[in-house]
């Protein structure tokens, strides 16, 4: 590498237009809504001040817990259920499927719903489950029930079901591509060393996809619990999460409130992501 | 793991494919019910069974207005699309150069990358409200719309630089920099041609991720609606199937556009290899 000054200030050049981006529409919004989170309001106006009165509402209202646990609820089974889909759909594709062509056509077989509008897939989900729909349809006509099941749509099982569908992909996207990196040859020496073929999933293949693991759920746990309109939608309205009750609150233009409860969030999924990040390091792996 | 001893397979491949299958079922079964929803007769409902088959709804999305600004929003979509896939490609390219060298700064950038994309789009949406409520200016696609997406689809174009240069191979420079290439002929002939399948990539994710992009853009579109905020109300009160018909449309845009980057990326490889042939 040539040490020229042109080349030593080329990488601030480079990287500026983006971190610029970044700053004006990430950085400088963000300090504006924790400010906010300060200010006084009317049914009118906001009014610039530092009062803690927005933080002492959200932190001694019930209705907060109730909130967080929904959403945690839901950030948690969704967590669960993806990873368990994700490593497995990778597993087979990495490790049973021989060809590499047939590899990528199945890989992309698994992403090209990803590349499609979130709220349409989303919506595919109700003639599917609701009373007449096909589910309960097929099921009547099998014999299994004689009457449809209510349960399967607008209720917690819709919300959660309709996560997965949307947000495994995220999940497998990432553990797929460490999963593909992982040198072979460890796996014969472990299969020589008369491993059984459990032993070789957990003590090598797991430990070897970790920043897979870790950046898919850093995905997936961030979507759920940034999410408000499959919340809204799919539980026809009887169950709700953080943003979406901040949604209404934006609704009512109670900006405020909604920027403690905003600011509120923000610590605690960074807190979540600060602990996966602690587990694995992501960026040494990505870019190293 | 297996494949030491004979070509035969193992059960759990078949318990695995099983598994496989079925989750590519669950991945494309309610999709293609509102597909074939979509073809409704006109006295068709939003649920099956179907009463008739017809284009009628599709008709009625380019005819009349009664599904709303469906026209423009999807014009306003497809140009905001645009100028977020090549800001996209051009930012997250420089950034990737600028990544393989030490600097001053490079750990909050990417940290800042990391946490933009992370953060709940609606809070994005509304602190860019803020922005532009104490600046006194208008909110419009083209402006805080078009920056509120950039802080989804900027973040993913880093990653996937990151993921291109990391397999990148300086040799091909040196190269070029022995032969007494100047930096730009080295950008030009050496580097971008090696980059292009990943900016393909980049430009399909910005494309697609604006093109559907919602809770960020939610807040700050001014006053007229983009494609997605124009479906998520039509959820709320239209009770035709229209709605599907809509979906249906956008989809094909959708896949029009993964058909369009794969089929470049199976070019440029092609040509590639034909020449590593040829030579």
């Amino acid at each position: 590498m040539s040490s020229s000054p042109a080349a030593r200030i080329a990488p601030y050049l480079q990287v500026a237009p983006l971190a610029l981006v970044l700053l004006v529409f990430f950085g400088l919004p963000l300090l504006l809504v924790v400010a906010v989170s300060f200010f006084t309001y009317d049914e009118f106006e906001i009014y610039p001040g530092f009062v803690l009165d927005n933080y002492i509402d959200l932190l001694t209202s019930r209705v907060t817990l109730q909130l967080y646990w929904n959403t945690i609820f839901y950030a948690l089974t969704v967590w669960a259920i993806t990873l368990v889909i994700g490593f497995t759909v990778s597993y087979f594709l990495v490790f049973h499927v021989r060809t590499f062509l047939w590899q990528l056509a199945l890989f992309l077989l698994c992403t090209v719903p990803f590349w499609t509008s979130n709220v349409i897939r989303m919506i595919s989900w109700i003639p599917f489950l609701g009373l007449n729909g096909i589910f309960n349809q097929s099921l009547i006509a099998l014999g299994v029930t004689d009457k449809p099941l209510e349960f399967l749509l607008y209720s917690d099982f819709a919300v959660v079901l309709a996560y997965v569908h949307l947000f495994t992909l995220f999940m497998i996207v990432p553990i797929f591509n460490s999963m593909a990196r992982i040198d072979r040859s460890l796996i014969e020496a472990a299969v020589d060393g008369g491993a059984k073929s459990w032993q070789v999933i957990w003590e090598v293949v797991i430990p070897l996809s970790k920043t897979g693991i870790a950046l898919g759920s850093i995905f997936v746990i961030a979507l759920v619990m940034g999410d408000f309109f499959v919340v809204q939608v799919m539980s026809g309205g009887q169950s709700a999460s953080v943003v979406l009750a901040m949604s209404n609150e934006i609704a009512q233009l109670l900006y405020p409130p909604a920027s403690a409860s905003a600011v509120l969030l923000i610590v605690i999924v960074t807190l979540m992501v600060a602990g996966i990040m602690r587990l694995v390091d992501v960026r040494r792996e990505l870019a190293g | 793991m297996r494949r030491q001893s004979s070509d035969r397979r193992p059960w759990t491949f078949y318990a695995l494919a099983a598994f496989f299958t079925l989750f590519v079922l669950f991945l494309y079964g309610p999709m293609s019910a509102i597909y074939i929803l979509s073809f409704q007769g006109p006295s068709g409902g939003l649920t099956f069974p179907m009463r008739g088959m017809s284009l009628h709804w599709f008709a009625a999305l380019f005819g009349q207005q009664r599904t709303g600004d469906f026209l423009g929003s999807f014009l306003r979509s497809i140009s905001l699309a645009a100028i977020v896939l090549t800001l996209t490609v051009v930012m997250s390219v420089m950034a990737g150069l600028a990544f393989r060298r030490r600097f001053v700064g490079s750990t909050v950038v990417f940290y800042m990358a990391i946490a933009s994309l992370i953060m709940p789009g609606l809070l994005i949406s509304l602190g860019v409200g803020f922005l532009f409520h104490f600046l006194g200016w208008r909110t419009n696609w083209y402006s805080s719309a078009l920056g509120a997406q950039l802080t989804w689809t900027l973040p993913f174009g880093l990653l996937i630089m990151f993921a291109v240069f990391s397999r990148f191979n300086r040799s091909y420079e040196e190269a070029a920099r022995d032969l007494s290439a100047t930096p730009w002929q080295t950008f030009q002939h050496v580097i971008l041609p090696i980059l292009a399948p990943g900016m393909i990539g980049v430009a399909l994710f910005g494309f697609t991720l604006s093109y559907d992009e919602f809770p960020r853009t939610r807040l700050v579109m001014g006053s007229r609606n983009t494609l997605p905020i124009e479906i998520f109300e039509m959820t709320t009160n239209v009770t035709s199937p229209a709605l599907y018909t809509l979906g249906t449309v956008t989809t094909i845009v959708s896949f029009i556009a993964i058909g369009l980057a794969l089929g470049s990326i199976a070019l440029i490889q092609r040509r590639r290899t034909r020449r590593a042939l040829g030579r």
